[in-house]
Parts: structure tokens; sequence; C-alpha cells
């Protein structure tokens, strides 16, 4: 079965690099390279991670202390709270966790670790950036309208999000379907290429089970994502039909139904969890082996397991709706399928801890990123199961619990994931090694203040505290003494993590003046990427050095080998 | 269902949160059967892990990785018998987490003592207490605004109903919550078991003012509560309408 797969792109001009393109900013802007494509997803998500970090700073302060002058803020307003509520969980996820994980490092990675010159379309890929970059505006833009930012949650429920009369943010909540309508076609574009890349563009003897798992899970994760959005951005102009055009969609006075965005809504968005789990789960399990020096234990059980996990995760969307007014009968339903996908969720946390069994394990910093991962995301998946559970979601429904549950998928998934991957693959990017020690540095003061922020929030959860509220003073239970010292206490480690990320900007920036300069293969790991310069040409290889694949990416510490590495493109007669 | 009480009690022992109505003591109990369950099962897994880290951590010796693919039967086990263990935990929880819902959410206990309708609008809550009758929409209906007043151990039926946007009842105490829809009129039930005062949550965002939107129930003896009825049922009693509204203690 080695169909040497058929290539699209090697033929074409890649191969003499002098006659590329516009030159200068010109050649950024309009460049078609994949890598230039992840860095620009890369740097616009980063810098929308500090806008929604900073958004959380502001309103974590508003808690802590309600009233105060916030610094480099000042008072927040409820109608504010509410915006920067929306606004934060909206980039989080649409302008963070996607343009990082799966459009960056999809991008860098995928033409990379399959062994091709670039995309399969090139100028498609291009497009898709353009347009997400023009979303990014969008949203931005929508702050600072008049009337202020959309208001009404990410889940932007009508009929509060479909009214100017109920959420008083005319242009906002516009600008804010029509920026997540564009991002999400940015996304359906840069899916088109990660799938057909890796079905078209693999090098000569790389079979379906040779590609790196992160490969697999990006292009599932992508697959997901097409499939779910579909009725969502029908969705979506449906909103916008009632905004603009007093349409009634989801107006019952009209005979239309608000139930109905929920449903669309969350159909699309608990696949999106995935869509956003799989990548950062692929870049973990190839850190784990790198440096456990172990083979994944059971490669093919991971893909099956994400392919069935992606499957199930079409089935499970009303848990979101239990208490909302839906027939009760359905959340019986919805109940299984949702503790059911517990099953080959925590098969593949079994599968990264059984990797760890027998290797030979070192603690470098990508490494502690992607171990806690492992631990953190564990978190995130026990405290789930009460939550699909029907019974005990009429009491944590919209609490703090769910709140704290979800940010322990979120925040491993989008800043551990991330800084894992930002880590690992930083040599290959910019061909230097980053320090060490500022590195663990920067791990420990993320990690402990991070389970000090949330650890809490689940303990209000349990007591009652509902969400998206500025001040619980008027709430006679909710405004004990005990509780408000438990916000502050979260506020506070919130303030020690924002200012241990100086640690990491420092450590990019001296990397970049003075780091040293990164080997091909610094890690001793397997796949494609590493055996091409760092960072890699134009066309990442030099066309005489294009790969030819003769193993799968995990074989590590083979018995009767010297290296305890096999690099997938290393010819067999070489080693006897 | 005294030994499921009795555990069933945990959140309200360590001081987090009353039980206050018949139903939350079995709401609590399925959230501490999940905790047990769960808990148990993050603790192994976690332990497991940092153990395997730590012993398995190079430690310059020279050894190398073992070099295991899972695809050995033998192997694989170590990963079938967990899961086969999940699945068989998830029906467990299944099967209570159905018993807890079919009771607060499916099966409507009959004869309430009294009818309510509780309407959600931008942003507070009206009530519409069933007056001295027992009966909603007749001429003794107290309308109230953001304050339930109930009697201890009755039982109540609900109307939930909104004018405008979503709005989410909510009564932490009685661990009761159901949006509230507009167009639709959705009925539940609850019975309250403690007296005092508690907080009443919107738990939906509403807009600008759903910070604001809180109220209060008032769970009353039998004699407080008839003083209560008694010194706001109208007095002429026509047609009510939603701007009558005493103020009450
Ligand atoms: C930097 C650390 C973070 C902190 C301290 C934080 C804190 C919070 C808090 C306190 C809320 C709720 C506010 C309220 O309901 O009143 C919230 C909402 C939310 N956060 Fe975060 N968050 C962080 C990072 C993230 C990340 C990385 C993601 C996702 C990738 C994320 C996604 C969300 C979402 C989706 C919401 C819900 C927004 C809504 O209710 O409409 N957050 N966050
Ligand atoms: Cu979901
Ligand atoms: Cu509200």
């Amino acid at each position: 079965m080695v169909e040497p797969a058929v290539d699209l792109t090697h033929g074409h001009p890649h191969d003499d690099h002098a006659h590329h393109g516009p030159e200068g900013w010109k050649k950024y802007l309009w460049s078609t390279d994949h890598k230039v494509i992840a860095m620009q997803y890369m740097f616009t998500g980063m810098f929308m991670a500090l806008v929604g970090g900073f958004m959380a700073y502001v309103f974590r302060m508003q808690l802590a202390f309600p009233g105060i002058n916030v610094p480099g803020f000042g008072m927040v307003s409820m109608g504010e709270y509410n915006a920067l509520v929306t606004n934060h969980g909206t980039i989080m996820i649409f302008w963070v966790a996607m343009p990082v994980l799966l459009a960056a490092f999809g991008n860098f990675l995928i033409p990379l670790m399959v062994g091709a010159d670039d995309m399969v379309f090139p100028k498609i890929n291009r497009l898709s950036f353009q347009v997400f970059f023009v979303s990014t505006i969008v949203i931005l833009a929508s702050l600072v309208v008049e009337g202020g930012g959309f208001a009404g949650a990410w889940t932007a429920y009508p009929p509060l999000s479909a009214n100017e009369t109920y959420n008083l943010t005319p242009l906002g909540s516009t600008l804010w379907v029509i920026g997540v309508g564009l991002e999400f076609v940015a996304f359906l574009l840069g899916g088109i290429n990660f799938i057909t890349t890796l079905m078209n563009s693999r090098a000569p003897g790389m079979r379906a089970f040779d590609v790196p798992l992160v490969v697999w899970m990006i292009v599932v994760a992508s697959i997901l994502f097409m499939l779910s959005v579909g009725p969502l951005l029908a969705g979506a102009i449906m909103l916008i039909f009632d905004q603009t055009l007093g349409t009634g969609f989801f107006n019952p006075a009209t005979g239309g139904d608000p139930i109905l965005w929920q449903h669309l809504f969350w159909f699309f968005g608990h696949p999106e969890v995935y869509v956003v789990l799989l990548p950062a789960m692929g870049v973990v399990i190839e850190i784990i082996a790198t440096f456990s020096r172990k083979k994944v234990f059971g490669y093919r059980i991971v893909i099956f397991t994400v392919v069935a996990t992606g499957v199930l995760s079409f089935f499970v969307w009303a848990h979101h709706q239990f208490i909302a007014g839906i027939d009760p009968r359905m959340a019986n339903i919805f109940t299984i399928t949702t503790l059911l996908i517990s099953v080959p969720i925590a098969e593949l946390c079994f599968v990264y801890i059984a990797t760890l069994y027998g290797g030979s394990i070192r603690l470098t910093t990508p490494m502690l990123w992607a171990l806690a991962f492992v631990a953190e995301f564990l978190i995130g998946g026990v405290t789930g199961i009460f939550l699909g559970a029907a019974g005990a979601d009429i009491y944590f429904h919209d609490t703090y619990f769910v709140l704290a549950h979800f940010h322990y998928t979120f925040f491993p998934i989008a800043i551990i994931g991330t800084y894992a991957a930002f880590t690992y693959w930083f040599p290959k990017m910019f061909g230097k090694m980053m320090d060490e020690r500022l590195g663990k540095w920067h791990f420990w003061l993320t990690i402990i203040p991070f389970n000090m922020i949330f650890i809490p929030l689940f303990v209000l959860g349990m007591g009652g505290q509902h969400r998206r509220i500025s001040n619980y003073s008027g709430f006679s239970e909710l405004a004990r003494d005990g509780f408000q010292d438990i916000r502050v206490f979260a506020t506070i480690s919130l303030l020690i993590m924002l200012a241990a990320q100086f640690i990491f900007f420092y450590n990019c920036y001296k990397t970049w003046r003075s780091g040293p300069k990164a080997p091909r293969n610094p890690w001793k790991a397997n796949s494609l990427e590493w055996t091409t310069e760092s960072p890699p040409p134009h066309g990442n290889w030099h066309p005489d050095e294009m790969p030819v694949v003769y193993r799968g990416p995990y074989e590590f510490s083979v018995p009767d080998r010297i290296d305890d590495y096999w690099p997938q493109n290393e010819p067999p007669q070489r080693d006897s | 269902m005294g030994f499921f009480e009795s555990w069933g009690h945990f959140f309200d022992r360590i001081g987090l949160i009353r039980i206050g109505s018949t139903y939350a003591a079995d709401i609590d109990f399925l959230i501490f059967l999940v905790l047990v369950v769960v808990g148990v099962w993050f603790l192994a897994a976690e332990l497991i892990f940092v153990y395997f880290i730590m012993k398995f951590r190079e430690k310059g010796d020279g050894r190398r990785a073992d070099y295991i693919d899972g695809k050995n039967k033998r192997h694989k086990r170590w990963i079938t018998y967990p899961h086969l263990a999940v699945l068989v935990f998830d029906v467990l929880i299944i099967v209570v987490s159905f018993n807890v819902w079919h009771r607060v959410k499916m099966d409507l206990p009959e004869n309430p003592d009294c009818v309510i309708r509780v309407t959600g609008q931008q942003w507070a809550w009206i009530i519409q207490h069933c007056g001295a009758d027992g009966e909603l929409d007749t001429a003794d209906d107290i309308y109230t605004v953001d304050e339930l007043h109930v009697e201890n151990e009755k039982l109540y039926h609900f109307r939930l109903e909104a004018t405008d946007v979503l709005h989410s009842f909510s009564v932490p105490v009685w661990r009761i919550k159901q949006d509230a829809i507009p167009g639709r009129s959705i009925t539940g039930w609850f019975q309250p078991t403690v007296t005092g005062q508690f907080d009443l949550q919107c738990a939906e965002i509403c807009g600008f003012g759903h910070t604001v939107m809180q109220g209060q129930v008032f769970v009353e003896s039998a004699e407080e509560h008839a003083a209560w009825v008694e010194a706001n049922t109208p007095v002429e009693a026509p047609a009510p309408a939603t701007d009558n509204t005493p103020s009450s203690g």
C-alpha cells in the first residue's frame, strides 16, 4: 500500500528562489510562503491574547475591588463589564486559540512535517490570512464604535443579541457578528489547504500511518470545523438580518424561536472545543515522545480515538441547554452521549501517560509545558462530568463552576499548548535556542498562579456564584466576606501570572539578540521538519534535499541502534 | 433515602451553601457521587503520571528508553481495562443523574398548595403570588417585584415567563434553575424546607442591568406567611396591574 504521494507542488517554480514576488514589507503582505503566513497568524494571535488578557485583568480587578478605578482602564460600568466579558471570550477562542494553534502551527507544521515545499494552494492560504486580518480589524473596531462593543456574551443568545432595543449596542453587535463570520470564512479557506496538503503532498514513501500525529489531529480538527460551522454561518446571517432588517428568525412574537440559535450555536460550539483541543493534543504528544525518547504508545489507537471523539462530538451539543427550555426527555439522551465522550478522551490521557512508561524523560521547557498540559487538562476533563450529568447541571449551569471547568480546558489548550509548541519549534522557526533557565521560571510562574486563579473559582461556583455579574455585593449569600477574600485572591494570582509573561517576552528578545544558533535538529527528533535548516529556506528544503520517508515518526530508542532516534528520512541501508 | 441524604448534605456541612428544598439533597448527592467517582480516577491518574515522570526521568546513567509500541496485547490491556472501568462508572453516574433529573424536571408532583407566575423582564422579576385561595389568575393574587414570598414546606408550582429577552430563574439554596423564554410558559415546581431569606438570581445574561437583576425569596412559617398574605391582598381586588407593588418586609 505504499502509494508514493502525488506531489502537486514539487514541479512548480519554487525551485528557483531568486525571482520571488515583491520585495520588502510588501513581500510580507503578499507572501504565499506557508511559514510567513504561519508567523502572521501567530503574531496576530499573540497580540490578540494580550488584548484578551488585558480584558481579563480589567474585569477581575472590578470583581475583586468593586467600583475601583482600574489602572489603565478606569471605572468599569455594568455595560462595559458585559462587553469586556463578551469580547474576552470571543477573542480568546476565535482570535487566539484558533489562529495560533490551528492556523499558525497548522500552516507551519503541515508542509514541513509531510515533506512538501508549500501548501497545495498557496494563494488560498494567503487569502485566508487576509480575510482573518480584516476580521481582526472588525472585531477590534466593534469595541470602540458608538454604543460600545457587543455585550451579550460570546454565545450571543437572541433575543438579546438580535434586537438593539434590548442590547443597546446597535453597531457593536452587528460588527461582532460580521467579525466572527469573516473569521469563519478565513478558517474555511485555511482548512482546504490543510486537508489537501496532507492528502496530496506527502513526501515519497510517506504512508498515512507515517504522518506525525499532530498533523493528523490538525487535519481532523479542520474537518470538524468545516462540518460544524455551516449551520452557524447560516444562523449568523439570520442574526444579522434580525439585527438590521428587522426580520424575526429568533423572535417568538413573529413566529421565530430564540432556542433555534442555541442549537445552531452549540452544534458548532461543542465540536469547536475539539477543534482547538486536537491541535494542542497533537503538539503535546509530539513533545512527550521526543523528550521521553519513546515511541507513542498506540499510534493507531490515537488516530482512531481522535476520529471517534470527533464523530461523537457532533452528538453532545444540547448539554449546554439542559435547563434552557428544551424537552426534558432530550436531556437524558444528551447526558448519555456526553458521558460517553469521556471514554475516548480518557483513553487519550491514558495513552499519553503510558507513553511516559519506560521512557528516558528530559524535563526541558517544552516538555514541562507538555506535561503540564496533561496534568491540568485532566482537571478540566473530570470536572466536565459534573456538568454532563443533567441532574447536577441544574445547579452548576451558568455558575463559576462551569467557568472554572472550561478555563481548565481552554487555558491548557490556548496558553499551555501554545507555549509548548512555541518553545519546542522556536529553534526551527527562528533558528536560535531559547534560554532554558528563563523558560523554566516563566513556566512555574505561569502554572502555579494559573491554578491559584481558577481553583478558587470552583469554590465560588459550588457556593452558587453565577456568571457575567460585575458586582456581587447585592447578593446576600455571595457577598460574604469569605467569598470576597476568594475573589481578591484569584485576582492577585492573575496579576502575578500576567507579570510573569514579561519573562517570556524578555526571553524572546534576549534570544533574538544573542541566543545561540540552533542546529538542524536540536532535540534529536525524527520528523521531517528537523531535517532541514533552521529556519527552513523558501521551499523548505533545497531542491536536491527533498526528503524521502522510510519509517514512522516515533522510532525512538530502537534496540540495536547506536542513536536513540531514527529520522524518518534516513535510508535503512546506512544502519545495519 | 436516609443514607443518600446524609451524603447529599455535603455542601451544607462544609458551609458552602444551605440545602433549602426537598430535592436539593438529591442534586447534592449526585454531585457528591460524581466527586467521589471522578476524584478517585483523577487522583490515581495524576499520581501515576507524576510517579512515571520521577521514575523514568533521565538520570545520566546511560539507561535507554524501552521500545514499546503498544501493539502487544499485554500492553494494550493497560489502556483497555481502565477505559472499560470508565464506562462502568459512566453508567453509574448516568443512572443516578436520570433519577435526579426525573424528580426535579420531569415528574411534576400533583395538587400544589399554590401556583405562582414568575416573569423575567429587563431587569426585574415580576412575581404573581397565588394569594389566599392558592389559585393563580384570581382576584386576590398578590404582585411583587423582586420578592418571592412562600410558605415553608408547601408545594409550589411555578409558571415561568419572560417579556423581552432570556432570563434564568435561579435560587441556589433550592438548587433550582430554569431559563425563562419570551413566548413560552414553562412549568416547574419546588418545595422549600428551610425558613429564611435567600438570593433569587438571574442566571442568564439579559443585557445592561443583568448584574442588578437580584431578588430575594422569603420562606416564611405558616403564621408569618398568612400575615403577609393578609397584609398584601388587594383590597378591592379588581384586575390587578403590574405596578401594584406593595412594599413588604
Ligand atoms: C488569562 C487568564 C484568564 C483569566 C483570568 C480569565 C478569566 C475569566 C473570567 C473571570 C471570566 C468570566 C467573567 C464573568 O462571567 O463575569 C471569563 C470568561 C471567559 N473566558 Fe476567560 N480567562 C482567562 C483566559 C481565557 C482563555 C485562554 C480562554 C479561551 C481560550 C478564555 C475563554 C473565556 C470564555 C469563552 C469566557 C466566557 C465569556 C462569556 O461569558 O461570554 N479565557 N474568563
Ligand atoms: Cu459542549
Ligand atoms: Cu439576567
